[in-house]
């Protein structure tokens, strides 16, 4: 999975405030981008540029590691050979995403460790949807198909982006996405076309991610200061509210064909705009859960903890040999 | 042919068993790129138990693979107990896996020879893969031993010295024994045991690891049997939380 709804920090922070580009250089730097060109980690980039880019793939990396976590705990509950090998390597394939956007990322200049111990901290943030638990095996084919689908929207948009090395993790990332998405579909409908009980169950999931996945894309980008200047440097590609607005476009109509209601009655698509129109989702909720207040945020982070600290001494057992360049810090 | 079905249980329960058991590790790991390797054996040794459960059910009339797997009780299953202790510390699940998996490379190379064919052109198969197993184990037993420091040596040294009483319960006889050897299907647990024994000393010697002598009453035994740890029934009901729900839908 799974990026979205991205927090780009704002320009107040002090430490950017002074920086002023070189203004020859910034301009054959926009050049590039207007020539569709990509830019690579050796070439010349603007300080915000540089810094914004962390943040987006370290953001994403960080999402793929604690997304794993609600839909691994239920590796050893899932029901029968089929979906256990499904999940399986779904999960595997999210932590590689990982591994490979924190790979995208060092290339920019952060260390894993260091991102790894921003996220332990609270410091850095990762996707909200994550922040809620998976109750029962129907939360796990929601997320399987809806999660997975709202997240290649959002990366097939950043795939086109100018940094060439999260271009190059993106393309084989939202390669593997595709068979996240459709055996997630798959087990999403073996529960909508199910018995009563199943079919309960699943409606029931739905009513509990909907609002989460509203949220998934981030609030309106009206209020964000530069997402001008982030659009035009081919950053950021896709305004939250377009991504939401395709995301709506191609999944309402395949969960509703199966018989399953959406909890919102709000939602409908406005054919004179082509927008979709729904109920406000409470971005202060939003806010609240990025923030660290959602039912889930402790836990995810006790559980990155635990693997951090009761593992340490294999991570010092490595570190004076030569496989410390080869094996990263996780 | 009651000798190759109970073989094939016991392989198959224990497949199925060490793979859960490793794919616990997904999210803990000491690092991003174990719980892959993890996760990857997982999937290996749970596809085995899969395919294993398939040749009793083509060749025996038994349930399908999902009905043996998750519908059984503690009591049924062959499993050794070694496999089905819990993860323990990353020590503990890295002795059990070097120990495990180079018993059965052992096994599958044997069972490559095997007259009963649908065993062999599996073993053949599998021997493949177990050769990625044991690889990744040997690596990661030298880096936390010969290359690794004090207080790495140490556990991985308690690790051997906590599991071999139950690696050894791998090979526990079966009641067909004989059948089995004579009829050149399986050359039999003695001989296995042997060839892995003198492996694993020569190589854990070479770690700078004692490998401690074991007792004949030492040995944990019992699992080929049905007697089980109590950690396995645990095991059991969490694996079948959601199927047992309702065994008479697809899922
Ligand atoms: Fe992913
Ligand atoms: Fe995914």
């Amino acid at each position: 999975m799974y990026g979205g709804g991205y927090i780009f920090s704002e320009p107040s922070d002090k430490d950017q405030k002074d920086h002023i580009d070189d203004p020859v250089k910034l301009q054959e730097f926009e050049a590039r981008i207007d020539a569709g060109e990509k830019i690579e980690p050796h070439d010349w980039m603007p300080f915000e540029y540089r810094k914004q880019l962390i943040r987006l793939i370290e953001q994403h990396a960080h999402s793929e590691v604690i997304g794993a976590l609600p839909e691994g705990t239920w590796i050893t509950r899932a029901p029968g050979f089929k979906r256990k090998l499904v999940l399986i390597a779904k999960v595997q394939d999210e932590m590689g995403h990982a591994q490979l956007l924190y790979s995208a990322a060092e290339t920019l200049g952060k260390s894993r460790e260091a991102m790894i111990n921003d996220l332990l901290s609270g410091k850095s943030k990762y996707s909200n949807v994550f922040n809620y638990p998976a109750k029962t095996w129907a939360d796990v084919t929601v997320i399987g198909f809806l999660i997975d689908a709202a997240a290649i929207v959002n990366q097939v948009a950043n795939a086109k982006g100018s940094y060439g090395p999260y271009c190059r993790a993106l393309e084989r990332i939202c390669y593997e996405e595709s068979f996240h998405l459709k055996q997630g579909h798959d087990a999403f409908i073996a529960l909508a076309v199910g018995t009563k009980a199943q079919k309960d169950m699943l409606q029931d999931a739905l009513n509990r991610w909907w609002r989460p996945i509203i949220h998934f894309f981030g609030p309106s980008d009206k209020a964000s200061v530069h997402g001008e200047k982030l659009m035009r440097w081919k950053v950021k590609m896709a305004s939250n509210d377009d991504m939401r607005n395709q995301f709506l476009d191609m999944y309402v109509p395949k969960i509703l064909e199966l018989g399953i209601t959406i909890p919102d009655p709000n939602l409908k698509k406005n054919e004179s705009t082509g927008r979709w129109e729904f109920s406000d989702p409470d971005w202060n909720e939003f806010k609240r859960v990025i923030n660290g207040d959602g039912p889930c945020n402790a836990e995810r982070l006790a559980v990155r903890k635990f693997a951090e600290e009761s593992n340490r001494w294999v991570r010092n057992a490595l570190l004076k040999q030569t496989m410390k360049q080869t094996i990263p810090y996780a | 042919m009651e000798s190759v079905k109970d073989l094939i249980l016991r392989m198959a329960d224990d497949a199925l068993i060490i793979g859960h058991r490793n794919s616990e590790w997904t999210g803990i790991g000491p690092m991003l790129e174990e719980d892959i390797s993890f996760s990857s054996m997982a999937q290996d040794k749970i596809g085995h138990a899969q395919a294993l459960y398939n040749i009793l059910h083509e060749q025996f009339n038994m349930e399908v693979p999902d009905f043996i797997a998750f519908r059984r009780n503690a009591s049924d299953f062959k499993s050794c107990q070694f496999v089905e202790l819990p993860i323990g510390d990353y020590a503990f699940t890295l002795v059990r896996h070097y120990l495990f998996d180079h018993a059965e490379s052992f096994r599958y190379n044997y069972l490559s020879n095997s007259t009963f064919l649908p065993l062999k052109s599996l073993a053949t198969k599998f021997k493949g893969e177990i050769k990625y197993h044991t690889l990744h184990a040997d690596i990661w037993m030298k880096s936390l031993t010969l290359n690794g420091n004090e207080e790495s040596k140490l556990r991985i040294q308690s690790a051997v010295d906590e599991l071999l009483p139950y690696a050894m319960g791998m090979f526990e006889l079966g009641n067909y024994e004989s059948d089995l050897i004579d009829n050149g299907i399986f050359v039999g647990e003695l001989a296995l045991q042997n060839k892995w024994h003198s492996f694993i000393t020569e190589s854990l010697n070479s770690f700078n690891i004692k490998v401690p002598v074991i007792k004949e009453g030492e040995i944990k035994l019992g699992g080929r049997r049905g007697y089980h740890l109590t950690e396995l029934e645990n095991l059991i009901n969490e694996m079948t939380e959601v199927i047992r729900t309702d065994y008479t839908t697809e899922w």
